[in-house]
C-alpha cells in the first residue's frame, strides 16, 4: 500500500513552492496517504499494449500567420502586479545569499 | 423572457432590476454571488433597450440578465476564482464567453461563487465562505459551480455560465433541480477561462429549462482562434433539437443504461427517480437498451491523477511575481522563492493544497509512469469503453449524482468521500463527450432534487438536447409544472413560477 510520510510531504510541498504549517503537514500527510491509496487502485488495469491519452481531442499543433494582432498595453499587463517600477514587474531579490 | 422582451410586455432594464432587487433579498441566506455588478448590469440592459427600439436586436437572448462563474475573466469585473490569492484581481480582458455574452447583448449581473479554482463539489472550498442550497439553505449546493446553480434555482439570474472539469456544471444542476450542460470538449472557447485541468475543462450553461441552455449554448459555442483546442466546425442545430425533443417523440432513439452508475452508494430516491425518467423516455417512444462500460469504475481514480497533475502544473502560474497576492515572509531580503512560498501557503486553501501536493507526487521522477502514466492508459480505456457503448445506444444514462444535496460540513474532513459526488459525470470529461442534467423530480427520503443525466457521443451535443428536453416534457407533464415550481421561496412569500429565459 502506498504511503506518504510527513517528510515526503514536507519535501513535495517544497517542490510545489508552499510553505505548509507543521499542523498541516500532520493532517494532509495521513490524507493523501488515504488518497493514494484509492486512486492507486488502477494500478494492473491496463495492459502495456494499451496507448496512453494525454487529450481527448486528437490534436495536432495549431500554428497561426506570423502576424502583429492587437494586445494589451503595457498599463494593462502591468495592472494587476503587486509592484511596478519602470513599466517592468518588480520582483524579490532572486539569487541566494551565496550565490 | 425574450418573448416578453420582443412583445414589448417588458424593458431590459425592467427585467435586470427585478433580478437585481432578487438578489438583494435573498443572496444574503444562499451567497450565490462573489460580486454584483449593478451599475454595469443596467447600463448594458438600458443599451440592450436601445437597440430593441431602433430595431437592431443583438441576439436571441438580448437583454435578457446572466450570471457568470467566477473564474471566466471578466474586463474591469474582479475574478477570483473563489480564492485568497487572487483577491482583487480585475482582468484587462474577456473571455470569449464572456465577450460573446456582450456582443450577444445580455447584461452580466455579477459573477457566482465556487470551489476554490474550481475543485470541489459543495462551494464548500470557496475562500469567501458556502453558497448555500435554495432548497434548504442548510445543504450544499453542489460543486464547483454551485454559485451559478444556486443563482439560477434562487431565481436571482435566468441563465448563468459554469465550467465543468469533472462535473462542476451538471451535479450542481442535479442537486439545485436545474439544467446544466457540459458542451462536447472543444465546442466553446477557454480563452480566458482560468485553467483547472485543460484537457477535461468546458465552459457550458445553467439555466431553468433545456431549451435556455440550447440557446446560450449556440450563443457561446463554435470556433476561436484564441483557443487551440478550439475545434474549427460550427455549432448549430441545439436549439431545434431542443425543440424537437420537446415534442416528446422519442421514435427511433436508443437509449443505454449504464450497468457500472448504479448499485452499492446511489440513493434509493434517486434511483427510483431515474427509473421514472426512462420509462417516461420508453413511453416516448424510445428503444432502452443495457449498456456496460467496465472501465467506468476506474474513473475516478484515473481522473484524480490526471487532474491534480495538470492543476499543479496550471496553479504554478500563481507566483506572487505578476498578479494576484504578494506575501513578505519575515526576514531581511527575502528571495523570490521564499516570497512565493508564502505567498501560496497564505493564499491558497486546503483543497488546492491536497492537489497541488498530489500533483506533484504523480508527476515525480520514479512514480510517473506507475500514476500518472497508468492513468493516461486508463483513460483510453474508458474513452473505448464510451465507443463501444455509443455503437449500442445514441445516448447513455444515468442518474447525474449518486446523492441528493448533503448537509454542508457532512463531508469536509472527508475528501475521498467528497470526490464520489462526481462518479457518474468524470468519465465524460475524461473521453470529451457532451452530457447534460436536467431535473428528473424530488428523492422521496428528504424531498431534494435528482437529476437525470444524458450522454452523447462527441460533436453530437444536439442529442442530449433532444432527449433532454423530451425527459423534461414528459416529466413536467406528470408534475404539472417544472420542478423547479416547488421550489421554496426563501423570501417567505409565495412560491415561485418558473420563467424560462
Amino acid at each position: 500500500m502506498p504511503e506518504i510520510s510527513r517528510d515526503e510531504v514536507a519535501h513535495l510541498a517544497d517542490l510545489a513552492r508552499i510553505d505548509l504549517t507543521a499542523e498541516e503537514l500532520d493532517h494532509l500527510a495521513p490524507q493523501l496517504s488515504v488518497i493514494l491509496e484509492s486512486v492507486a487502485s488502477i494500478s494492473g488495469v491496463a495492459g502495456a499494449d494499451v496507448p496512453p491519452t494525454s487529450h481527448a481531442l486528437p490534436l495536432t499543433n495549431v500554428f497561426r500567420d506570423d502576424v502583429v494582432t492587437p494586445s494589451l498595453t503595457p498599463e494593462q499587463a502591468l495592472s494587476g502586479a503587486p509592484e511596478v517600477e519602470s513599466q517592468r514587474f518588480s520582483v524579490p531579490r532572486i539569487l541566494g545569499d551565496e550565490q | 423572457m425574450a418573448a416578453a422582451l420582443d412583445a414589448g410586455e417588458t424593458t431590459s432594464v425592467a427585467l435586470t432590476q427585478a433580478h437585481l432587487d432578487r438578489i438583494s433579498a435573498v443572496d444574503g441566506a444562499v451567497h450565490a454571488f462573489l460580486h454584483v455588478d449593478a451599475e454595469g448590469a443596467l447600463a448594458q440592459a438600458a443599451a440592450s433597450d436601445a437597440r430593441r427600439s431602433a430595431g437592431q436586436v443583438a441576439s436571441p437572448l438580448d437583454g435578457v440578465p446572466i450570471a457568470v462563474k467566477d473564474v471566466l475573466a471578466t474586463d474591469g469585473l474582479p475574478t477570483t476564482c473563489g480564492s485568497k490569492i487572487l483577491e482583487g484581481w480585475v482582468p484587462p480582458y474577456d473571455a470569449t464567453v464572456v465577450r460573446r455574452l456582450r456582443a450577444a447583448g445580455l447584461p452580466i449581473l455579477g459573477k457566482t461563487n465556487m470551489d476554490e479554482f474550481a475543485m470541489g463539489s459543495s462551494t464548500e472550498h470557496s475562500a469567501y465562505g458556502p453558497t448555500h442550497n435554495p432548497w434548504d439553505l442548510g445543504r450544499i449546493p453542489g460543486g464547483s459551480g454551485g454559485g451559478s446553480a444556486a443563482a439560477v434555482s434562487a431565481y436571482e439570474a435566468p441563465l448563468a455560465l459554469g465550467t465543468d472539469t469533472g462535473g462542476s456544471i451538471r451535479q450542481p444542476a442535479a442537486v439545485t433541480g436545474s439544467v446544466g450542460v457540459k458542451p462536447t470538449y472543444g465546442g466553446v472557447s477557454r480563452y480566458g477561462l482560468v485553467a483547472l485541468a485543460n484537457s477535461l475543462d468546458q465552459v457550458g450553461p445553467v439555466t431553468r429549462t433545456v431549451l435556455d441552455s440550447a440557446i446560450l449554448h449556440e450563443l457561446i459555442g463554435g470556433h476561436d482562434p484564441l483557443d487551440s483546442t478550439s475545434i474549427d466546425a460550427p455549432v448549430g442545430g441545439l436549439v431545434a433539437a431542443a425543440r424537437q425533443g420537446a415534442q416528446g417523440d422519442l421514435s427511433g432513439v436508443r437509449i443505454g443504461v449504464i450497468t457500472e452508475l448504479s448499485g452499492d452508494g446511489w440513493q434509493d430516491g434517486v434511483m427510483a427517480r431515474f427509473t421514472e425518467a426512462v420509462d417516461a423516455l420508453v413511453g416516448a417512444g424510445a428503444e432502452v437498451v443495457e449498456v456496460s462500460c467496465p472501465h467506468f469504475v476506474h474513473a475516478l481514480a484515473t481522473y484524480y491523477l490526471i487532474l491534480p497533475a495538470e492543476a499543479s502544473s496550471n496553479l504554478a502560474k500563481f507566483d506572487a511575481m505578476r498578479y494576484g497576492l504578494r506575501v513578505w515572509p519575515e526576514g531581511d531580503a527575502p528571495s523570490a522563492e521564499e516570497v512565493m512560498k508564502a505567498t501560496r501557503e497564505a493564499g491558497f486553501g486546503d483543497e488546492v493544497k491536497r492537489r497541488i501536493i498530489l500533483g506533484t507526487y504523480a508527476l515525480s521522477s520514479g512514480y510517473y509512469d506507475a500514476y500518472y502514466g497508468t492513468a493516461q492508459k486508463v483513460r483510453t480505456l474508458i474513452s473505448r469503453d464510451f465507443e463501444a457503448a455509443f455503437e449500442q445506444a445514441d445516448v447513455l444514462l444515468s442518474p447525474t449524482a449518486p446523492t441528493t444535496a448533503f448537509p454542508l460540513g457532512a463531508k469536509l474532513d472527508d475528501p475521498l468521500a467528497m470526490y464520489l459526488n462526481d462518479l457518474a459525470t468524470i468519465p465524460a470529461n475524461l473521453a470529451g463527450v457532451p452530457g447534460i442534467s436536467v431535473p428528473s423530480g424530488l428523492a422521496d427520503e428528504d424531498g431534494l432534487p435528482a437529476g437525470l443525466q444524458i450522454l452523447a457521443p462527441a460533436l453530437a451535443d444536439d442529442r442530449c438536447y433532444r432527449v433532454g428536453a423530451a425527459a423534461e416534457a414528459l416529466l413536467a407533464e406528470q408534475w404539472g409544472g417544472l420542478l423547479l415550481d416547488r421550489a421554496p421561496s426563501l423570501d417567505g412569500g409565495a412560491d415561485g413560477e418558473a420563467v424560462s429565459a
